[in-house]
């Protein structure tokens, strides 16, 4: 067996296709998961102690069950049911629903982070509640869990190579091809795996440098 | 004019407020006193609506403040407080701190809003400082910020709740100083405060406060020279 064969040039719009696809799902998720999180944290912060029980125990499910079974059950469910979706569809939908569960605790803790006395102040000067959120309670929030946000956004990247086992044809899912037709097991996932530390690793600086930019 | 009638206020069976009865009028400044747990802090919050009160009356320009129907975002304009935490807003500059309130609650442009803050911030001391990040000042120099932000809105009223008890004791003159200039604007100020020798100097009524009631009230030689009841008497002696 060699090891060093190299991979046709004609793989590379193939490969291409891969990467960008693991970028495209992982970024919906990102955002999707950003987003409701935000909202899911805010009511969590904000609700009464039986609210938090219900929303937490769904949450909860969702952060302890693999994600990858979450996957397989949710398309095979889908598909069950009559109203089979395209795998990236799928894909989006429960990796969204994933990164939520875990951006609404970083969330809830940092709007948690802002003192009581701040909002008073706040409310003292003549803002409304919405306007003290707004201003004041999301954009101190943030600020305070910009490093938890980043580390659930980097591993949402990485744990997006799992929506392969619904179909989706992510880069990892592109190496599993490749591999089963040049018989470049070594390689192949080398390649993929120092893709993943490149996108990762630069991000995870750049989140240092914004950290230390914030810590006025 | 402020017109507080009998209020009460609980904290569940504490009874923090047991019938306060004061007025204020246009251009005075009252000084509360009284030991930590009278009640001094909570009638300022209940002036503001951050607490509600339990029963009575407090008018502000004649508008009832614990009123369901009065709107409470818009009469808060009229009240500027400043705590005993400055709570400066620690992601935006000190021009942003005092810019924010006028542009989003009075819906000034940015210009008007900056052009505002300026003139407070310069007022207080701190025109050298527009572009800093308040968490790299002193805690004297941002309490000048959250007077400075409490005056950006233009409100004919500034309520002090212990302004100068959270500050190193070399920081706390410059805050004083500060008062005194809004004094001499002025401005009409309820000062709940710790520092008997600012209240004598710069107050038109002082007000003993004494387990949630008003024990004595009067001209600062009244209450603080010549005190007729025993509790405020006793009160001064341990603090002079």
């Amino acid at each position: 067996m060699n090891l060093f064969t190299p991979l046709s040039w004609s793989d590379t719009g193939f490969i291409l296709t891969g990467i960008l696809n693991t970028v495209f799902i992982s970024v919906v998720a990102i955002i999707v998961g950003t987003l409701l999180g935000v909202v899911i944290g805010f009511v969590r912060a904000e609700s009464s102690k039986s609210v938090n029980i219900i929303l937490g125990a769904f949450l909860d499910i969702l952060r302890s069950v693999p994600l990858i079974i979450q996957l397989i059950l949710f398309s095979t469910f889908i598909g069950a049911v009559g109203y089979p979706l395209d795998p990236f569809v799928a894909g989006s939908i429960i990796l969204s629903l994933y990164t939520m569960a875990f951006m609404g605790e970083v969330f809830r803790s940092g709007f948690n982070s802002v003192p009581t006395s701040m909002i008073k102040a706040s409310r003292s000067l003549g803002m409304s509640y919405w306007q003290t959120v707004r201003y004041v309670r999301i954009p101190i929030g943030m600020r305070a869990v910009f490093t938890s946000w980043l580390g659930v956004a980097l591993s949402v990247i990485k744990d997006s190579a799992l929506v392969s086992v619904i179909g989706y044809m992510e880069l990892l899912r592109t190496a599993e091809q490749l591999i089963s037709r040049t018989q470049q097991p070594v390689m192949i996932l080398i390649g993929v795996g120092l893709f993943y530390f490149m996108i990762s690793y630069p991000l995870s600086l750049y989140g240092k440098h914004v950290e230390r930019k914030m810590a006025i | 004019m402020i017109e507080i009638k009998g209020v009460h206020k609980s904290f569940g069976d504490l009874e923090v407020l047991k019938g306060i009865d004061l007025e204020v009028n246009r251009g005075e400044v009252v000084s509360i006193i009284g030991a930590s747990g009278s009640g001094k802090s909570t009638l300022l919050y209940c002036i503001n609506a951050i607490e509600s009160i339990n029963s009575g009356q407090i008018i502000v320009d004649g508008v009832d403040v614990h009123n369901k129907k009065t709107d409470i975002n818009k009469l808060r304009q009229n009240l500027g407080m400043v705590f005993q935490q400055w709570n400066s807003f620690p992601h935006l500059t000190v021009l942003e701190n005092a810019a924010l309130a006028p542009q989003v609650v009075k819906g000034f442009s940015k210009e008007k809003a900056e052009a505002i803050a300026t003139k407070e911030l310069n007022h207080v001391g701190l025109g050298d400082k527009l572009h800093e990040y308040p968490t790299r000042m002193s805690g004297g120099q941002q309490q000048r910020l959250a007077i400075a932000r409490a005056l950006a809105m233009e409100p004919p009223y500034m309520l002090f709740d212990e302004v100068t008890s959270a500050l190193d004791p070399e920081l706390v003159g410059e805050v004083l100083d500060t008062l005194r200039l809004l004094r001499d604007d002025g401005m009409t100020m309820i000062c709940v405060t710790h520092e008997i020798a600012f209240a004598k100097e710069v107050s038109d009524k002082v007000a003993f406060f004494h387990e949630g009631l008003i024990e004595e009230i009067g001209t600062p030689e009244q209450v603080l020279d010549n005190p007729q009841r025993e509790r405020t008497q006793q009160f001064l002696s341990k603090v002079l």
